[in-house]
């Protein structure tokens, strides 16, 4: 059993904001960021001068543009010149490294975004360039299909059918009903949905994201500097995140064995989870996450809708922590987990452990 | 709690070529991590995270290739993490793999960076994705040509940079270029790619990569390598274009260089740093940066270029393995420049071994000239200055 991780420093989200779920955002990727980075800077009151360090995630080929992070300092502010740096990836990656950064102990405040536009592209054409050059994006391995291996093997295991998974997505639907910031929601019987034609089989349409462009901040802080700029901060106790080999024929694509270990450098389980903020970009990864973080009927899966209804990539991940901090902010949950995947078929997965103060 | 100590314990590099058709972009990063782990001494079990590192994901037309490239870096069941900087970002990712370390959270981290140039079109990536784009030299040859006004430098300069760069190179078994028969002449005579950048005063297009590893201070005991102690990193990042701005001299790169020398305790660069690894992809940029980043007077640096001072056994020698002059696998570009000045102050630069080194600083910049990542090394944890 790995040993629960133990940060030197306490760390808090001070401030956060989230864009709508955009089927298409018709401006710019530095228009769709800067009102939440403004949002929180003033959440927090601070002076924009003052962040000690900012962070971003995103992705060039979203944009279709090499070079496209760099237009995205607009949102940011760059002059006086800033500490800042990006990451090619989920903004929960950002969030990651910002979190690192605060534990030195030399800085007290980091600004960390996330952001993407998947309206101008192809996603499928996109995303299969994220498999291995050689062997499988010349076939356009894209990601729902490697979904597709990942649900046909839940269901040729026994460990699932196609009707759970239409209960994941019916249940995702209604609860973003109450989720202003969700692209889809209502209310969906199962029955319907089992008889909408197959989009590649086991999927349906609806098991699978909208298209979505979105963006999300927060303000992370220090222990002393958390209290003197938020009146209720939401700790984060713990971030860890594990990757698992790029070629599916070497994993079990019915287990999830990065979250499990993600889970375990977490400490998980050392507290009750009483929410849990899942990217589920594929219905079928809702059971396969469920079983490998190990919850049961205890806690909340995704009370926002989840990236089912509405899936900025780039800002997906980052937007699960921004969920579950609102949701324990509100006092829907006193500790819960975020969690954020990269990577075709839950490849890659983040997972952080948020609490209320108390 | 005070960051905690970190050191480069191991460096790999690969040869750089103009192709490495003997490699796929997994051959090619494994054989820098593994020159790294066994500088180290160390493999890849003693790794707890890995940051990787390259340019645009449009030059190899992979997108996040650290999906890809994890099994060939031993990351599976483990955390790694991409960085993306622009034409800084080798020094950017080896600056987050020390953060990595400084947190206290991991003990020794992995960090690799790489370019295969070969395997796409790098000057549409550089020219924003659009094809007969001016390239990186367009954008920085009319700086070039501010400065030479402002600073009255005489052309040569750029010329003798081009020269020393090859020359050094020829000491460096991993440089790309090595051009034996290189001269001012022939510098000058060489095609002109962008007034007043001739062919031979511009950086090759490379594959390769390069990494490290660094480790705590128990690490580092326990290795008995020998370290290089990162005694001072920053980073800046300004807009690339603004009404105003100083191109020639990025307020960016000013106060990335006073946040480095201010950690370390350094108040006059040019005696107290004994040699430096400068991001110079086009000639004219060492004395550019030589008064960037504060090391020479504002107008002063390319007398030192004339007068010798940045030559291997000068008094402040710049680029001694060659440089980006000689060798320019992009993404990895500013890590090789970290891990040369670490190279410096361990004594593992063999042939272009500054006697006596003891503090050296890696440098680089990317975009519009916009980005900066900057770190010092030292052969002590606390040198005397």
């Amino acid at each position: 059993m790995t040993q629960p991780m133990q940060p030197p420093e306490d760390v808090a989200i001070v401030a956060f904001a989230q864009t709508p779920s955009y089927a298409c955002f018709n401006d710019s990727e530095p228009a769709m960021i800067m009102p939440c980075v403004n949002s929180v800077i003033e959440q927090t009151g601070m002076d924009r001068h003052d962040i000690d360090f900012t962070i971003a995630g995103s992705c060039d080929y979203l944009s279709g543009l090499p070079f496209a992070f760099v237009m995205n300092i607009d949102a940011v502010g760059a002059w006086p010149p800033v500490y800042e740096s990006h990451v090619e990836m989920d903004g929960a990656w950002a969030l990651f490294e910002g979190f690192v950064r605060l534990q030195s102990g030399d800085i007290d405040t980091v600004l960390v975004s996330g952001s993407g536009k998947c309206s101008p592209g192809s996603y499928r054409e996109g995303f299969s360039l994220q498999t291995d050059p050689y062997v499988h994006a010349p076939i356009g391995l894209d990601p729902r299909t490697q979904a597709g291996f990942q649900a046909q093997a839940l269901i040729a295991a026994g460990k699932a059918t196609e009707r759970d998974f239409a209960e994941v997505v019916a249940r995702s639907h209604a609860n973003a009903k109450a989720n202003p910031y969700a692209q889809l929601s209502g209310d969906l019987l199962v029955g319907d949905l089992l008889a909408e034609p197959y989009l590649q089989q086991p999927l349906r349409r609806h098991d699978c994201p909208p298209t979505s462009d979105g963006a999300g901040a927060m303000i992370i802080a220090r222990a002393d500097k958390a209290r003197e700029l938020c009146d209720n901060p939401v700790w984060i106790r713990a971030i860890d995140h594990r990757i698992e080999s790029h070629h599916p024929t070497l994993r079990d694509l019915t287990d999830s064995p990065s979250v499990r270990l993600a889970a375990e450098r977490v400490g998980l389980h050392h507290g009750p989870v009483d929410v849990a903020e899942l990217t589920v970009t594929y219905s079928p990864e809702e059971i396969i996450l469920r079983e490998a973080l190990g919850l049961d009927e205890a806690t909340s899966v995704n009370p926002s809708g989840g990236p089912l209804t509405g899936s900025p990539f780039m800002a997906v991940g980052l937007t699960r922590v921004i969920e579950l901090a609102r949701a324990i902010a509100n006092g829907d949950g006193g500790r819960g987990v975020a969690h954020a995947s990269s990577g075709p078929a839950l490849q890659q997965n983040l997972l952080c452990v948020l609490e209320g103060d108390s | 709690m005070a960051p905690r100590p970190c050191a480069v314990l191991g460096i790999g590099q690969t040869k750089y070529r103009r192709r490495r058709d003997d490699v796929t972009l997994d051959g090619l990063v494994r054989e820098a991590a593994l020159g790294a782990l066994e500088d180290a001494g160390a493999g890849f079990d003693d790794i707890d995270a890995i940051v990787l590192g390259k340019a645009p994901d449009a030059l190899e037309g992979v997108m996040m290739p650290l999906l890809s490239l994890c099994d060939a870096l031993g990351a599976v069941g483990k955390p790694i993490h991409r960085v993306h900087t622009a034409g800084s970002v080798g020094a950017s990712t080896a600056i987050s793999a020390v953060n990595l370390v400084e947190s206290g959270m991991y003990d020794t981290v992995l960090t690799i960076a790489y370019e295969k140039q070969s395997e796409g079109n790098a000057t549409w990536a550089l020219s924003g994705g659009k094809s007969g784009g001016q390239g990186a030299g367009g954008t920085f040859a009319p700086w070039i040509r501010n400065y030479i006004a402002r600073s009255k430098a005489p052309e040569h300069i750029g010329w003798m940079v081009a020269v020393k760069d090859r020359l050094n190179a020829l000491k460096n078994p991993f440089a790309h270029l090595h051009l034996p028969d290189i001269s001012v002449e022939k510098v000058r005579e060489s095609p002109m790619l962008w007034d007043p950048l001739h062919f031979l005063e511009s950086c090759p297009s490379s594959d390769g990569a390069a990494a490290m590893v660094l480790g705590n201070d128990d690490i580092a005991k326990k290795s008995g390598r020998p370290p290089a102690w990162v005694i001072s990193h920053a980073k800046r990042t300004e807009f690339g274009q603004f009404p105003g701005r100083d191109t020639v001299r990025p307020q960016a790169g000013v106060e990335c260089s006073e946040a480095l020398y201010r950690k370390a305790g350094i108040t006059n660069p040019r005696e107290q740093i004994d040699c430096a690894e400068l991001y110079v992809p086009f000639s004219w940029y060492e004395p550019m940066w030589l008064e960037g980043h504060l090391i020479a007077e504002e107008g002063e640096g390319w007398k030192m270029t004339d007068a010798g001072h940045t030559e291997l056994g000068g008094s402040f020698p710049v680029n001694m393995s060659g440089g980006v002059l000689s060798s320019n696998p992009i993404g990895a570009s500013g890590m090789i420049r970290c891990l040369e000045a670490a190279n410096q102050v361990r004594g593992t630069a063999g042939e272009y071994q500054v006697p006596g080194a003891k503090i050296s600083i890696g440098h680089a910049y990317g975009g519009a000239a916009q980005y900066y990542a900057m770190w010092m090394v030292s052969s002590e944890l606390n040198p005397e200055l």
